[in-house]
């Protein structure tokens, strides 16, 4: 069984030798080849994904004002940040909105900031000895600021369920405008390139992970919340429900907006397009056979969001639903996704070609994810 | 030739059977999509006509002399499609299927001459890309 090294692999990477595929090309790969052919042929699969994903934001440093001042209650073109930090940091959240507006939020100045535009910074503060200043009313940009980097708490779902509405009302959800009556589902993950789906055990994913974030280098800080590793699975071993999750990080100053890109969803609120890429460096046999996995393979749950606790009313596979409809009780369901695979593809093949030109190299996981988690719920009444 | 236009009509021409006379005098095959009449009995109908060019030109003669506007359809139809980013949420509630997925790139087809003016993507796109005037 052949065997490599992330060194060796590297060092490939380096003399512009290295054999890089797409996920997709790697599954179309795998109709005529074996995983033994494949992990010896292969260096590195790219995997991509770019959908709505809240739990986004950003740190950010303005650097000191003249009287300096202790930032307590701070607002970005009137989108409130988090000021609970030292005296100059924030962290703005992609799905806090402006009071006054709001279909406009975080997830908007993201990407303003991006495009090198110019954002309004209100501060106030009580003033302290040490920081006199109480107010600040100006203007800042990526460039006249300190550190200006993306912390998403949680990204790239290891798939996610179907979503649908069989009730008769019309609800408007994080997965899109649902038509009473079954007349439609939204599906969410990249199938077959999506990265957590080509490593379900997080072999070659961990702590310390250089990734493509947003156009730029990032890298996996951690698992993401509501990392759940226990999900039923199916026989090609991945789970049919929402399950791992990663926290990524990464420069904003270096990101485009071609791969962030703020949205609004109707009468639930702001989220944010976030695009990433995982490199899965193919080191075995059990590694390209993960990534050979097709849409066909990929399966997932329906659930139904007009009733409480969104209970499971079917399975379907990426293949299907990518046809444009499922049948859900015999019925005939229009679907369309959430996420959007020509962008996905996009970024598959630049971290591609980066590898490929030899400006990429790959890292090994610092630490490795933790196993068997699954997720507690919140009692809301508490103990009386 | 076939075209869907949005007729205006004011107070005055909101109480004439213009769909009548346009297909007793000319012949016109008309397909009535949408109609409304607002409470200041201004009223709008989109509607797919069909004619040869020389009954079309009387047609429009018609809706001028009786005060009834028309502008194509398309014209009232804004979407901003360079910075779509195909994610497809717009296509979940489209059944006239002026919005697709080519089934291979997976980017978005616009089909404006399939729009019956349901409105239901300006609120589906995440990106607020669209903007379409029935009676506005």
């Amino acid at each position: 069984m052949p065997q490599k090294t992330i060194d060796e692999i590297n060092a490939k990477i380096k003399s512009g030798k290295s054999v890089v595929l797409t996920a997709e090309e790697v599954s179309k790969m795998g109709r005529e080849k074996s995983a033994q052919e494949i992990a010896s042929q292969v260096d590195v699969v790219t995997t991509a994904t770019f959908g709505p994903m809240c739990s986004s934001g950003i740190f950010m440093n303005f650097g000191h004002a003249d009287p300096p001042i202790r930032m307590q209650e701070v607002t970005l073109n009137n989108v409130e940040a988090y000021a609970g930090l030292a005296a100059v940091d924030v962290y703005l959240g992609a799905t806090q909105t402006d009071p006054d507006n709001p279909k406009y939020g975080g997830a908007h100045v993201i990407q303003e900031l991006i495009e090198g535009k110019s954002v309004h910074l209100k501060a106030k503060s009580t003033g302290t000895d040490c920081y006199p200043g109480t107010s600040v009313d100006t203007q800042i940009t990526k460039d006249s600021i300190n550190e200006l980097y993306m912390y998403n708490p949680r990204n790239a779902y290891q798939n996610y369920p179907v979503a649908t509405n069989t009730t008769n009302r019309h609800i408007y959800t994080y997965m899109g405008s649902l038509l009473p009556n079954l007349n439609n589902a939204t599906y969410s993950t990249s199938g077959e390139l999506s990265p957590l789906l080509n490593d379900p055990e997080m072999e070659t994913i961990g702590i310390g992970t250089k990734i493509f974030l947003g156009g730029t280098t990032g890298f996996v800080s951690w698992q993401g919340t509501q990392f759940h590793t226990t999900k039923p699975k199916n026989e090609f071993g991945i789970p049919l429900e929402n399950a791992a999750t990663l926290a990524l990080i990464g420069n904003l100053k270096d990101m485009s907006s071609e791969f962030i890109q703020a949205a609004y969803f109707e009468q639930y609120g702001v989220s944010i397009f976030i695009g990433l890429g995982i490199p899965i460096p193919i080191l075995n046999e059990d590694i390209a056979k993960a990534v050979m996995i097709r849409n066909e393979q990929i399966e997932t749950t329906i659930c139904d969001y007009g009733t409480t606790g969104h209970p499971a009313i079917g399975r379907t596979n990426y293949k299907e639903l990518q046809t444009g409809s499922i049948k859900i009780d015999g019925k005939k369901v229009r679907t369309a996704p959430m996420s959007s695979i020509p962008k996905a593809r996009k970024i598959a093949a630049s971290l591609k070609e980066w590898i490929e030109e030899g400006e990429f190299t790959l890292s090994e996981p610092v630490q490795a994810f933790p196993k068997g988690t699954s997720l507690k719920s919140l009692n809301s009444q508490g103990d009386k | 030739m076939k075209k869907k236009y949005i007729l205006s009509f004011n107070q005055d021409s909101v109480n004439k059977p213009v769909t009548y006379d346009l297909i007793k005098n000319f012949d016109i095959k008309i397909n009535i999509i949408k109609a409304n009449i607002s409470a200041d009995e201004a009223g709008h109908l989109l509607v797919e006509m069909e004619a040869d060019q020389e009954n079309m030109e009387k047609c429009f003669q018609y809706l001028d002399e009786n005060r009834v506007e028309y502008v194509p359809a398309e014209n009232r139809i804004i979407f901003d499609q360079e910075k779509c980013v195909d994610c497809g949420s717009c296509t979940a509630v489209c059944f006239a299927e002026a919005l697709t997925l080519d089934p291979e790139t997976r980017e978005l087809q616009f089909h404006p001459e399939k729009c019956v003016f349901c409105k239901l993507c300006t609120k589906a796109c995440p990106l607020g890309l669209f903007e379409i005037r029935f009676n506005e």
